[in-house]
């Protein structure tokens, strides 16, 4: 892999060759050569400016989603008679409305948390189990299913975590704050029947991240040189030695990209934690009480009935969800950049 | 790497014999432990009178005594690597079970209302005494929203991931990445918020299925963009320079050697972002409008979708919706692992033998 | 390499499978759900199809055709569908969808004149007349109250029927004040019932909405001062439950043991839910009844000018069989102003939602008519539209 060159030496490489060409083309064939040289500088300069200009495309719609909640969520702001960011109230009608964000994105925060805890782990072993321990033969077909389970859609997993699956998690709720409840976010408060708490939220969210995850880990881990994984077992590594040598350090970025497409998913999931959780707007950190509310459930709930400030402040907070995505997104960029040696591209 | 020295206790005065096959646990024992963990789970279900507790100890009861029989009888790399194995077919077991938990409900509660009529009819004047009416106006919804947000976002995604991996370098490269990275995660709700500002009040149109569209592009864009990317940089490039190397232009090596090369994989990721748009409610909610009755027209008048109908007979008072929603809900999944299944098997046709 | 295909092709063909896949369909799906074979019966018909309509004189429609597009209040999402059901059948040219999105999202509609009428829980606010207004080219819109409805305070406590409960006592238990259910307070007002000792959850709504507003309203006008907090949209306190939209409320307090909850009476019936009985006072507790509603309905005062006929109720009443816990659901439309080709519609769809027979639809599904006086003045307002 040591032999493979640089994207940069190789683009180099190839406009020398292209213009050290030409003109010893045109020397040779006079006027023939000319419609064909044409054609290709033409073709590539047509390519070219169409990605680019699909990729600056990609850039205005961002600006203009930008732009919109930034100009909306100002609206709002300046109407506002609490502190956005440290209150955990709602009041966006009568004469004195006051609203915060502080409990919504400690829900929103500790949701996701518990979905990535439970859900990045499961993911990897998931797709560790398909690329390098399940027969070869039924491999593809697990895969299939992961794949398919990516598509369930959040309306039914709504549906399903609020009809089958709260009530059966009631006794674990029970049983964590029986067992563990001197640990504080184990603590419960209220003697609640219910399980529709952010725990289960989180379970919910777990899942339904869990076949993304999984699904871009297994490419991954399909990716890795077979040459290393052979090495390694040449050398008398174990089968888990060898994913822990070869596969999953050639994973890692990999992992780690997979895992944001996953978080993302749970921090903006909507239509499930709306459904399922037991609402309040004043922050919880005991996950087994219900109450707490996630940014993004907060929005469907409250969007269909608010007036112009209700919405200009949902819009408010969308930004602060926008803004806690774009800062994950920016630790797991450096994370990624300091492993860019295991890049697929030069393997 | 290092093989870590083995700790057997044979005395270092004479050599080993040939260590080719080393002190390996009988395979009954395995068997044993998992039979005395079925033990532990129904006794922990009797106790505590919860099943999912009951799998839980079943499941830490079997890996820790078959690691610890493994690390007597064998030795620690071994005992580590027969950890790595259950661990990893227990979160195999752990993912499927809530999944296949999910479908089988869906099934279970879908089934019995789903029948030609239920496909082959629309809600119009449908009342909330009768059992009647279907999805139809809702199939037509959403095969149109997401094709017609198809048809925007895979070709932009896909010129950009070109963009990056074949031209890419610099700032515009960059900063483009890294916007790609921030879309994945824009909420739905505020990509339908931006559509919603931008489509219906900034240039007044009306509510329609191509708004819609609109909302569902944007879902789409980051994924199929991320994973083109990411199997356009799977593309080794040796094949990239052959090409370069016959006089081809670069813009026929990327269309006839890069693309093709990477098809399978994008096609799987395009797949995913479908799975991910195509279940979307929120975006829809402000933006289509929520017919009742058939509009084949995306472009002009209300339209529904699927997820939209499950949500909006999630929240009738009908007596007969909840059942309603489920067929929905069912049809959904099923229009999904179609649609999986006919790309699952275009990739395996055209994709081009890999290494594995 | 001997393959070569090439993803624009493939792509192309995904969006023609996509786009055949839903014509093919297109020349099977049917919009037609009536009863009866849709050949028989065309427009104009003077008698209703179908028993739907019994006693009520039917409506004189004139039937124009074309799309009527109108959003808003969930509340009344029921009633809708009957009437755009009955209506459709009366006038086959005619479509009505209705979107049941919630009030603010179907005032908002209209102000941006998306939609042509609103349904909305609550009239116009003071601050949303100049929208409306503008909305309307230049003219006021209106509110016609429309549809009423009993707010239900339903309960899932086993061995106990027929529970009654007052103002105080309701605001107690949902201020979290009444922790169980064999407290003095219910005790005194259910002495035959056993109660047992079951804590009390009380389940609200998690999402703004015109239904807790009225609630609310009611626990502060006749709570006194067992209810501090200002009436609003939003659930105020921090203590119990909550849940999403009347179902989801219904749906938790079906499945808790213990729990209580308000929600639109069709919805408590619905889901087979036992309903409190409210003494307000008068001699006997009121049961929740489409007249019952109605009555209190009936003691409301119209307080818009006009055709304007925006109603301010008296949730204290004493009135003698007067439920004192309703809505009132409105539609909001233009005076005039309405733009010439939905006019005819929206006239027509209103003057049969308002005439006695879309009004006698509403007693099956939970809801209550208006009462005679009230409708009388909102078929005038619905006849002066233009």
């Amino acid at each position: 892999m040591s032999t493979s060159i640089t994207p940069e030496s190789r683009d180099n490489a190839q406009r020398d060759s292209g213009s050290r060409r030409s003109p010893k083309a045109d020397q040779a064939h006079g006027a023939d050569a000319k419609p064909n040289k044409t054609q290709v500088r033409l073709g590539d300069r047509v390519f070219l400016g169409l990605s680019r200009g699909a990729g600056i495309t990609l850039l205005v719609i961002m600006a203009g989603i930008a732009v919109f909640l930034v100009v909306k969520a100002l609206d709002a702001l300046g109407d506002n008679n609490g502190n956005f960011l440290t209150d955990s109230t709602w009041v966006t009608d009568g004469s004195k409305p006051a609203f915060g964000v502080a409990g919504l994105v400690g829900g929103t925060v500790i949701s996701a948390g518990i979905a990535m805890l439970i859900a990045v782990p499961v993911a990897v072993g998931v797709a560790l189990f398909i690329t390098h321990y399940a027969p070869r033969r039924v491999a593809q077909t697990l895969g299939y299913i992961v794949d398919l389970l990516a598509a369930v859609p959040s309306v039914v997993f709504g549906l399903w975590g609020l009809v089958f699956l709260s009530p059966k998690l009631l006794g674990l709720h029970t049983w964590l704050s029986d067992y563990l409840g001197w640990i504080p976010i184990f603590d419960k408060d209220e003697t609640g029947t219910t399980a529709r708490t952010l725990f289960t939220c989180g379970i919910i969210l777990a899942i339904m991240v869990l076949p993304i995850i999984a699904a871009v880990t297994r490419e991954v881990f399909l990716q890795v040189p077979r040459a290393h994984e052979e090495a390694a077992l040449a050398l008398g590594a174990t089968r888990w030695e060898m994913i822990r040598t070869a596969v999953l350090p050639f994973g890692k970025p990999g992992i780690i990209s997979a895992s944001m497409l996953g978080l993302g998913r749970a921090l903006g999931e909507t239509i499930a934690v709306a459904m399922v959780l037991s609402s309040s707007q004043e922050f919880t950190y005991k996950i087994l009480d219900p109450g707490g509310n996630t940014i993004a459930a907060n929005i469907a709930n409250q969007f269909a009935e608010s007036n112009d400030l209700g919405r200009g402040a949902l819009i408010a907070s969308g930004l602060v969800l926008f803004v806690l995505t774009l800062l994950v997104n920016g630790a797991a960029r450096v994370v990624i950049n300091r492993h860019k040696e295991f890049s697929g591209a030069n393997a | 790497m290092s093989i870590v020295k083995t700790d057997t206790a044979a005395p270092p005065a004479e050599p080993k014999p040939l260590q080719l096959t080393r002190r390996s646990m009988p395979t009954w024992i395995p068997w044993a432990v998992a039979v005395a963990a079925v033990g532990v789970g129904l006794l922990t279900k009797a106790v505590q009178g919860n099943w999912a507790l009951g799998g839980f100890f079943a499941g830490l009861f079997y890996v820790v005594v078959v690691s610890l029989a493994s690390w007597q009888i064998e030795d620690r790399r071994r005992a580590s690597d027969r950890l790595a194995t259950s661990i990893v077919y227990s979160a195999f077991v752990v993912a499927v079970v809530p999944l296949v938990s999910i479908l089988w409900y869906t099934v279970q509660q879908g089934w019995e209302k789903l029948s030609p009529e239920f496909l082959s009819h629309s809600m119009n004047g449908v009342g909330p005494r009768d059992d009647k009416g279907g999805i139809y106006h809702a199939i037509i919804g959403t095969l149109e929203q997401v094709g017609l947000a198809g048809l925007i976002a895979v070709p932009l995604g896909l010129l950009t991931a070109i963009y990056l991996v074949e031209y890419g370098r610099g700032r515009l490269a960059r900063t483009i990445t890294f916007f790609v990275d921030v879309m994945t995660g824009v909420p739905s709700i505020v990509a339908g918020l931006f559509v919603y500002a931008f489509w219906i009040l900034a240039l007044g149109f009306e509510a329609s299925g191509f708004a819609g569209s609109l909302a569902l592009a944007i879902l789409m864009l980051p994924t199929v963009v991320r994973s083109a990317e990411e199997m356009l940089k799977l593309v080794p490039n040796e094949l990239r320079e052959a090409s370069l190397a016959l006089g081809v232009p670069k813009w026929r090596t990327v269309l006839k050697v890069v693309l093709p090369t990477a098809i399978g994989g994008i096609i799987t990721g395009v797949m995913l972002s479908i799975a991910r748009v195509i279940g979307e409610t929120a975006p829809l909610l402000l933006l289509v409008g929520l017919s009742q009755s058939i509009n084949t027209d995306p472009f002009s008048g209300w339209q529904s979708s699927i997820p939209l109908f499950v949500f909006d007979q999630n929240h009738s008072g009908s007596r007969f919706a909840p059942d309603r929603a489920w067929a929905a809900a069912l049809t959904l999944i099923i229009i999904v692992m179609l649609l999986n299944l006919v790309a699952r098997l275009i990739a395996r046709w055209k994709a081009p033998k890999a290494g594995r | 390499m001997t393959t070569r295909p090439r993803l624009a092709r493939r792509s192309a063909a995904f969006a023609a499978i996509a786009v055949a896949g839903a014509l093919t369909l297109t020349a099977c799906g049917s919009d037609d759900n009536s009863d009866k074979p849709a050949s028989g019966e065309t427009t104009n018909a003077a008698n209703p199809p179908g028993g739907s309509s019994s006693a009520a004189a039917p409506a004189k429609l004139d039937c124009p055709t074309g799309t009527l597009q109108g959003a808003g209040s969930s509340a009344q999402k029921n009633a809708m569908d009957e009437w755009v059901k009955a209506f459709q059948q009366k006038c086959s040219g005619a479509k009505v969808e209705y979107n049941g999105n919630g009030s603010g999202a179907g005032r908002q509609a209209f102000f941006d004149s998306q939609v042509a009428f609103a349904g909305s829980d609550a009239s116009i606010a003071d601050a949303d007349v100049a929208k409306g207004t503008a909305a309307c080219k230049g003219t006021p819109a209106i509110n016609l109250p429309m549809v009423t409805g009993p707010i239900a305070v339903a309960y899932n406590v086993s061995g106990v029927k027929d529970l009654v409960l007052d103002a105080k006592t309701i605001a107690g238990i949902f201020a979290g004040q009444i922790k169980t259910w064999d407290a003095a307070e219910i005790k005194a007002l259910n002495p035959k019932a056993t109660l047992p000792s079951t804590p009390i959850q009380a389940v609200h709504r998690s999402d703004k909405s015109g239904t807790t507003e009225n609630f609310t309203k009611y626990l502060k006008a006749a709570g006194g001062d067992a209810w501090a907090a200002a009436p609003s949209q939003d659930w105020p306190s921090q203590e119990g439950q909550s849940a999403k939209g009347s179902d989801g409320v219904a749906n938790v307090v079906k499945t808790t043991a213990g729990a209580i909850g308000y929600m639109e009476g069709s919805f408590a019936e619905n889901a087979g839910l036992g309903v409190a009985q409210i003494n307000t006072g008068a001699a006997a507790p009121v049961k929740l009844t489409p007249e019952a509603a109605g009555k209190a309905v009936s003691a409301a005062k119209i307080t818009g000018t006009g055709n304007d006929l925006k109603l301010q109720l008296d949730y204290a009443t004493k009135a003698e069989g007067a439920y004192p816990i309703v809505l009132v659901t409105y539609e909001i439309a233009c005076e005039k102003g309405t733009p010439a080709d939905k006019l005819p519609l929206v006239k027509s769809f209103l003057t049969y939602t308002s005439s006695e027979e879309g009004q006698s639809i509403l007693a099956k599904n939970g809801y209550a008519p208006l009462p005679a006086e009230i409708a009388t003045k909102v078929r005038t307002a619905v006849a002066a539209l233009s």
